[in-house]
């Protein structure tokens, strides 16, 4: 089939020069089948391209054009600090603003590839001569990403099965809301690039097994390259197309083609990879990438046996060969495996790999994995919530698959199956599994129409209109085996169309009220309803935040939990004793000691970090429930989990969690109570309750005088959902 | 016992050496290239035994220098083998080309790696 190019230039010759009026012009452009279904596909293709960048600007309608969340105001930061300073100043950067007094080797411990691409994209517009701010093109990557990852799922499916496919699979991840939950503008973050890349590198590797060819597997190491520079999640990559080879060899399906692409991704792949400094020699060291070396000293074994069969052609001396190679292959790998492990040069899992394997792991383990609420176990809800559709059409694209299987089907049977698992046991890691359910979704939905659109088309040959939609209908009337007889004649045929079409459409309208309703707000800014209906916005965070900045001496060390670390240094730009780079469990066990302890122990602690000011996030004011005081027995937990001081029954009553009257002593009289309601017992919140009424908890208080000896009070915002304290100095007299 | 093992491993022996005979010259001249570099590629692993693996990241492109090399010679010696069926449609320029272009990718790397 020719280039897109020259499809449109013929297009336009072939135009008659009468000049008829627009909508009679393309019944005259006389274009042959296969240019007119070109051209269509082309055409869905853009359009799929931009619905998918749209519909992740709601975001941006509802509020404004702003950062979300928390990690992407930390990437936010770095992007600033990447285009003031240049490259080499980013890479080399030490932060003294983070987790005082130890400071954080930024250059060396972050994935840069989003920085660098936003701030590439930005250079590219200023280059244009286009004046954009730095926020612009940092909120606006991840919907970009997300319609390039379109483009990606359309030649990915095209590999896989058609190009019809490949349509289906553009459309159904451009509105997937388990991609749109990463991807809607503002949320500047690594999954908003990394699920592009993560495509990018798996479509181009089944391109090189299909293909054979070096250069398509040297285009994989790139998209390799790029994903391990862009986030953590490459370990998946790492370990699933390992594990892909592995399952060809044991069915039989080694190739040649399938050698070449390997081992020519794994190498140049795991080179380029080292040159992250983040990264660096995980590649030969950690045990989390040996698997991957494992199958690729494998393959070599492979290949020199099939070569040394092909050599010989004689079926008893290859016998012994074998028998010779294979037990010394085996017994050298072994051994150096076990004095890799032995030695400590081959570093054991880490827990964030054992709590994907084993969900029970973290919370036996690491409380600090296990706390984060998107490490959670995915619930069905979820799913439903994330999947929809595709949820059913999952199974029946697996059918399908097996049905014709290929290199490149079990490849995507492979990934689908190992990303589904993985997301039921993490929550976020529904983001992974979503291109491999949308591709294999993809095949089920065009297979299923094309075979019930031949069918209605057998039939009777007179009605070929008969399928309503013009794309679908070019997709499915290129040859069409007629070969299996309709059970239910064309009427059925018909009804299940329609019922397709039904099911798509609710699809549809799911995922934009999904988006608009659910994943469109940036957390960092709360709309709520009023009494009245209208919406109610609470902008505390950043009141809070930019009180800080403007308020406090520039060297002022904030204390407050670690999930507001990165919003206080990028918006309030002070100092902060820890963050959501959560590297340094002690440094943050002793931030949640001081939280659950008594004022004056919590005083000792404050002075031996220098904090200046303590930040509590609290919404018994609101109603605002994601707040500390119903995060604080994880503080109690982390803290507990270093010092032993702290012990969580203290804080329980009967193995229950409350503050009201009927709470434990020591939690009423901890640092975390004190400051988060402290004064709160003079206001009234509701009307018809008590004083001291907390609306999120839906209790009235069990302290409602809370004196502070040690801190003061200094800001609280209007809503109340920040409170900010200054750690008094000591008194000179005693 | 080893008798028979010894004389079994005689025969292989032979019956390689006459089948590798027949292999196209081409060919040939690539195994050698794969050998030199698999070579090199112990030669440095058995002097990091005895050195030490101090500039960690020096040794390491160095062998993977070595192991690249040898990788990429294998595929393109597996396509423009005549023998191989799958590989019949693909031109032995284009893969020769491939081969230049991975080549030129892994040793800039390795210049950027090898500190």
């Amino acid at each position: 089939m020719g280039t897109a190019s020259t499809t449109t230039t013929t297009a336009a010759a072939a135009a008659s020069p009468i000049t008829p009026p627009p909508l009679s012009l393309l019944k005259t452009l006389k274009l042959k089948t296969k240019q007119q279904e070109l051209l269509i596909r082309s055409a869905i293709l853009c359009l799929v391209y931009l619905l998918a960048f749209i519909t992740r600007l709601f975001s941006v309608l509802r509020y404004e054009s702003m950062i979300h969340e928390f990690d992407p105001y930390f990437n936010y930061r770095t992007t600033l600090f990447l285009t003031d300073h240049g490259f080499y100043h980013f890479w080399n950067w030490f932060d003294s603003e983070s987790w005082y007094p130890l400071g954080r080797i930024i250059g060396g411990t972050l994935y840069p590839g989003l920085m660098l691409t936003a701030a590439f994209i930005y250079w590219c517009l200023r280059f244009l001569r286009f004046a954009v701010h730095i926020r612009e093109v940092c909120v606006l990557t991840a919907p970009f990403f997300a319609s390039n990852t379109t483009i990606v799922a359309y030649f990915f499916g095209k590999e896989l099965w058609d190009s019809g496919t490949g349509l289906v699979a553009a459309a159904l991840i451009a509105i997937c809301p388990g991609y749109i939950s990463r991807s809607v503008a503002g949320s500047y973050d690594n999954e908003g690039v990394a699920i592009f890349a993560l495509l990018l590198t798996f479509y181009l590797f089944v391109k090189a097994v299909n293909t054979g060819s070096v250069a398509w597997a040297l285009a994989s190491a790139f998209g390799y390259f790029y994903m391990v520079s862009a986030w953590g999640g490459y370990v998946f990559i790492i370990n699933l197309i390992p594990l892909y080879v592995l399952v060809l060899l044991i069915t039989g399906r080694y190739s040649m083609r399938l050698y070449v692409a390997y081992n020519c991704m794994y190498v140049l792949g795991m080179l380029l990879a080292m040159q992250i400094q983040f990264v660096g020699f995980q590649h030969v060291q950690s045990g989390e990438h040996m698997a991957a070396m494992g199958v690729f000293f494998l393959l070599q074994v492979f290949y020199f046996l099939d070569w040394v069969k092909y050599l010989l052609g004689d079926a008893k001396l290859f016998q012994s060969f074998l028998k010779i190679t294979l037990t010394c292959t085996i017994g050298l790998g072994g051994l150096a495996f076990g004095v890799g492990m032995a030695s400590g040069y081959i570093s054991p899992w880490t827990g964030r790999f054992y709590s994907l394997l084993d969900p029970t792991y973290a919370k036996d383990h690491i409380p600090i994995i296990a706390s984060v609420s998107e490490h959670q176990p995915t619930a069905w809800s979820s799913f439903m919530f994330d999947f929809h559709i595709l949820l059913f059409l999952f199974p029946a694209g697996l059918y399908f698959c097996f049905k014709r299987l290929s290199d490149a089907t079990i490849f995507i049977v492979m990934y689908g199956l190992t990303s589904m698992y993985f997301a039921s046991v993490m929550v976020r890691l529904i983001l992974v599994a979503t291109p491999a359910v949308c591709l294999i979704s993809a095949i089920a939905v065009s297979a299923t129409i094309r075979n019930l659109t031949s069918l209605v088309r057998t039939k009777s040959k007179v009605s070929n209109t008969s399928s309503s939609k013009g794309a679908v209908s070019a997709k499915a009337s290129s040859k069409a085996s007629s070969d299996l007889s309709p059970p239910f004649g064309k009427n059925a045929a018909v009804a299940l169309l329609l019922g397709a079409f039904y099911l798509l459409s609710k699809y549809v309208i799911h995922c934009t009220w999904v988006t608009s309703e659910a994943y469109s707000s940036p957390s960092i800014v709360l709309a709520a309803r009023g009494a009245y209906g209208g919406r109610v916005i609470f902008d505390d965070y950043r009141e809070a935040y930019y009180w800080l900045r403007q308020n406090t001496p520039p060297d002022a060390k904030v204390m407050s939990w670690w999930d507001y670390g990165y919003q206080i240094t990028a918006m309030g730009n002070r100092t902060v004793i820890v963050d959501n780079n959560t590297w340094n469990n002690t440094h943050i066990a002793t931030v949640g000691r001081a939280m659950s302890s008594y004022e004056d122990e919590a005083y000792e602690i404050m002075r031996s970090l220098d904090v200046d000011y303590v930040l509590v996030v609290f919404g018994g004011v609101t109603g605002y429930s994601s707040d500390d005081i119903n995060k604080f027995l994880w503080m109690v937990r982390i803290g507990g989990g270093v010092f032993p001081v702290i012990k969580e029954p203290d804080y329980l009553v009967n193995g229950e969690y409350r503050v009201d009257k009927g709470a434990a002593p020591k939690m009423l009289n901890c640092l975390m109570y004190k400051l988060s309601y402290y004064r709160f017992g003079e206001l009234t919140t509701e009307y018809g309750r008590p004083p001291g009424y907390d609306r999120a908890r839906g209790v009235e208080i069990g302290n409602k005088d809370v004196k502070l000896e040690y801190l003061e009070e200094a800001y609280t915002t209007s809503n109340w959902i920040v409170r900010i304290y200054k750690v008094k100095p000591p008194s000179n007299r005693w | 016992m080893a008798k028979t093992t010894a004389k079994d491993a005689q025969d292989l022996f032979r019956a390689l050496r006459s089948a590798y005979a027949a292999t196209p010259t081409k060919l040939k001249i690539i195994d050698i290239y794969v050998v030199f570099a698999i070579f090199t590629a112990l030669i440095q692993v058995v002097y990091m035994g005895i050195v030490g693996s101090f500039p960690f990241n020096s040794f390491l492109s160095g062998v993977l220098s070595c192991v690249g090399t040898a990788v990429l010679a294998v595929c393109l010696r597996i396509q423009v083998n005549k023998d191989n069926k799958e590989f019949k449609d693909l031109p032995p320029e284009r893969a020769f080309a491939d081969f230049v272009l991975c080549n030129v990718v892994l040793h800039l790397v390795i210049m950027n790696f090898i500190g």
